[in-house]
């Protein structure tokens, strides 16, 4: 094993670990102001990962110039989820809504697997770039550039989802409302539309996760489950109040299940997220980035 | 002088307990009206009807005439009342400039923000001092001013405090309470309840009194102050042994 191999591995993860984090931070934020865990995010990716699919198949556009639009169409679609289904159980109390988040957001995983088998079957779809197994070279290094554009844009999303909670007014409402919704109502904040916007944006990052899936791994109907459990390991790693955390905990994640397949076996990969995922809880159950006090950061 | 807010009858259950009984009251302009009662008593559960935190299964709520029991509760902050809740409730990993920020969030309060902050630097200096810094490392006393200022960012044209001087040194219990009256002769009209019974009656216009989730009394600040029964309940006075 060489030092070029390592680091190359370390490369690798960085780049998978970048999709994680993109993934994460779409689910910290609505378990962040929201209290609910949607176990449906991942499937919210699969969905955005087909609108992506076609919007490049039917129009040709280019896949990363897809996620302005898909963005966009997976926000309204995640306004529509809220009106239908979530705005129902927020009215109630911590544990409660929580048990009941769990309930119809699996509902909502059947429905979406199956709607998705039917409309689009079951054969695994890939979205090819122009660019596709182009690499930059660099000191016998191996950087794809489809892969560089994962992480560009995965720090473009984490900059401007920073300078939207810190600078914006609504930005400090949403993180208000995390904090504690019934002072953030006496301040005159009206929480419904904190809530909407929040699940909205979690789903839009979903959507925009999802394209990039295709992009770089695959699509099938079956796949939300399994990003569903990687975001969730992501952020209980960073912390569930920490949403911009979320970023390089998703990198570390992936970064580490690199090194794992590297030092101990490929097919450990999957083991290795699950273990980290208990020592957490375990051993710092706030997160590596998360305070004890509630807040969204 | 005509009322401001009107309580007419109002009863309130949580679940199958019901904890205000037929409750009606009346703030006009520019009084400062106190409220005591034993703890347990619904003056908590009282304010958060006002605030429109939880709902009067009966009865009505009216300000400057018209029904608020039935609007959102943050349209009602809107409006004009604004709950400083029980445990000051800060947003304690944010700073203390976007506490006082957020508190300006209601449409009628947000042109006038930047006016109004300087206003409340000017009334809390400390605040200004120390405006970067997470509200939850500030001192018990300190917090409670920001909670306060955080209020009147709002604009209240009513302000309702549920238990400010709580867990508070008497010293700073004293300049919370100047605080008060100095917001009061500005013209807002302040809804209090509170436990230093004494210092309160003594600024308050009126005062009512409750128990068991009715109001059992009422009358102005020296009525009460004076009267045999409050005194022995509340003020901790024991009556006067007669003389052989």
């Amino acid at each position: 094993m060489t030092l070029n191999t390592i680091l190359q591995t370390l490369i690798f993860g960085v780049f998978v670990g970048s999709i994680y984090g993109i993934v994460a931070v779409g689910l910290g934020l609505v378990f962040g102001v929201m209290g609910i865990l949607n176990v449906a995010h991942g499937d919210l990716l699969m969905v955005g990962g087909y609108v992506g699919f076609w919007l490049v198949t039917l129009t040709g556009i280019d896949p990363f110039l897809s996620l302005i639009i898909v963005g966009p169409l997976m926000f309204l679609m995640g306004i529509a989820l809220n009106r239908l289904l979530y705005r129902r159980i927020i009215r109630f109390e911590g544990e409660t809504k929580l048990k009941n988040s769990l309930l119809i957001s699996f509902g909502l995983v059947l429905i979406l697997q199956q709607v998705a088998t039917l409309l689009w079957t079951g054969d695994e779809r890939t979205i090819q770039t122009a660019n596709a197994g182009k690499s930059l070279m660099l000191g016998g290094l191996v950087f794809p550039y489809t892969r560089l554009a994962n992480l560009g844009i995965g720090l473009l999303i984490i900059v401007l989802l920073h300078l939207f909670l810190h600078r914006t007014y609504f930005g400090k409402a949403l993180r208000a409302t995390a904090e504690d919704w019934e002072a953030a109502i006496l301040a005159g904040i009206d929480i419904q539309r904190v809530y909407m916007v929040a699940f909205s944006l979690g789903t839009a990052l979903a959507g925009i996760a999802g394209t990039l899936v295709a992009v770089n791994y695959g699509l099938g109907p079956t796949i939300g489950l399994s990003w569903t459990l990687k975001a969730l390991i992501v952020v209980v790693l960073a912390g569930t109040g920490s949403v911009t955390g979320a970023f390089p905990a998703g990198i570390l994640l992936g970064v580490i299940e690199a090194i794992s397949a590297l030092a101990i076996d490929p097919a450990y990969r999957e083991v290795v997220g699950l273990v980290l995922f208990m020592l957490i809880l375990l051993l710092r159950p706030q997160g590596l980035f998360g305070k004890a006090e509630r807040g969204l950061a | 002088m005509p009322e401001l807010l009107e309580v007419h009858d109002i009863s309130v259950s949580y679940a199958d307990l019901q904890t205000l009984w037929d409750i009606s009251l009346e703030i006009k302009k520019g009084e400062l009206v106190v409220l005591v009662g034993p703890n347990g008593a619904g003056k908590t559960t009282l304010l958060r009807s006002i605030a429109g935190l939880d709902r009067p299964s009966t009865g009505s709520i009216l300000f400057d005439g018209e029904p608020i029991h039935t609007i959102p509760a943050h349209r009602i902050v809107e409006r004009g009342i604004i709950l400083v809740p029980e445990g000051r409730r800060l947003f304690k990993s944010m700073t203390v400039l976007e506490n006082l920020e957020i508190g300006a969030y209601n449409q009628r309060a947000r042109p006038e923000k930047n006016t109004t902050l300087q206003g409340i630097f000017e009334m809390f200096p400390i605040l200004a001092e120390r405006q970067q810094q997470t509200a939850g490392m500030l001192s018990g006393g300190q917090q409670q001013m920001l909670a306060v200022g955080r209020a009147l960012m709002g604009l209240p044209r009513l302000l309702l405090l549920d238990e400010p001087s709580l867990g508070l040194a008497p010293l700073v219990v004293e300049s919370i309470f100047a605080t008060l009256q100095k917001i009061n002769s500005a013209g807002v009209s302040v809804m209090v309840v509170e436990q230093n019974v004494h210092v309160v009656l003594e600024l308050a216009n009126r005062a009512y009194i409750m128990e068991q989730g009715r109001i059992v009394g009422q009358g102005t600040g020296v009525e009460l102050l004076t009267d045999q029964n409050v005194r022995e309940a509340y003020l901790g006075y024991l009556p006067e042994t007669p003389q052989p």
